[in-house]
């Protein structure tokens, strides 16, 4: 089977690299496009290991949908590149190796583990194992609590996000105004929108 | 390929987006690394389900992914909220959360 051990070993190195360039860049739009790299990299693995719904989940929700939203807000926000933190600073010293600790940790963990499965290419499974049809009957008969817990979930953060992004009428409106020092029916002329978020 | 690879893979995501949380000052970012953090995790539920030849463990990946898009919309409104209210976006000065 040499043909898995190669796409593994490409999927590996590009997962890696993608991580490594999330990491690293230093402008946040290109730190959003490694990890789009990172997650279709990360969508091949899956399917290496007979996943394959969920690898088109990865690709269609996480790298298409979730990161279009992290687009959205980097190019709102701006991609301004971050100073470094000051030298000598205790984190920027000890993170990397509080980081290099928990690898250590996590390799001596699967070492001492003592699991004899892990060195085989794992159980034989049919042809079905991890298509949709096989997921949606889990999810819609032994997992059906967790997943209508999880659709109520995405509803409240839909919401919640509504509400933190709002733009609010409050402080920090009154104080651009008086640094700009206009009045405020010019700077801000009463229109519907307005009203109708005020009521809220 | 041996369950023992991806495990190893997934240990080295999971470490270079905790060094990512640590090291990295921008909330944006942070949160990009939090994302590899979950997906190093996803991969790890997804080999040991191929190990065992059980599909309970994609199932619990599909939820993580849900629980990582709430954790963005979240992450992301409050981004947006900090921009709103002109505050510095940037980790360090941001210590306290009062709306």
């Amino acid at each position: 089977m040499w043909f898995e051990q190669v796409l593994f070993f490409i999927a590996g190195i590009g997962a890696l690299a993608g991580a490594l360039g999330v990491v690293v860049l230093r402008n946040p739009f290109y730190s959003v496009l490694a990890l789009v790299a990172h997650l279709l990299a990360l969508a091949v693995l899956f399917l290496l290991l007979h996943a394959e719904f969920l690898a088109a989940g990865q690709v269609v929700v996480y790298a298409g949908a979730v990161m279009v939203l992290y687009i959205f807000v980097v190019a709102y926000i701006g991609g301004s590149d971050e100073p470094l933190r000051p030298e000598g600073g205790l984190l920027n010293a000890f993170g990397p190796l509080f980081a290099a600790a928990i690898g250590v940790e996590l390799c001596i963990a699967f070492i001492a583990s003592g699991l004899d499965a892990l060195d085989t290419r794992g159980a034989d499974v049919g042809a079905g194992f991890g298509s949709p049809a096989e997921i949606g009957q889990l999810l819609l008969t032994r997992f059906l609590v967790p997943f209508e817990a999880a659709s109520y979930l995405l509803l409240v953060a839909a919401v919640g996000a509504v509400v933190l992004a709002r733009r609010r009428r409050g402080l920090e409106d009154i104080g651009a105004l008086e640094e700009v020092g206009a009045p405020p029916d010019r700077r801000n002329p009463p229109s519907a929108e307005t009203t109708l978020e005020v009521r809220v | 390929m041996d369950i023992v690879w991806f495990l190893v893979l997934s240990a080295f995501l999971f470490v270079i987006g905790a060094a990512g949380v640590l090291k990295r000052r921008n909330p944006l970012v942070v949160l990009l690394c939090l994302e590899l953090m979950l997906n190093a995790g996803n991969l790890a539920l997804v080999a040991f389900s191929r190990m065992h030849g059980g599909q309970a463990g994609q199932v619990f990946a599909l939820i993580v992914m849900v629980i990582a898009a709430c954790e963005v919309v979240i992450g992301l409104g409050i981004i947006v909220a900090m921009y709103r209210n002109r505050l510095p976006i940037d980790v360090d000065e941001m210590s306290q959360l009062r709306g």
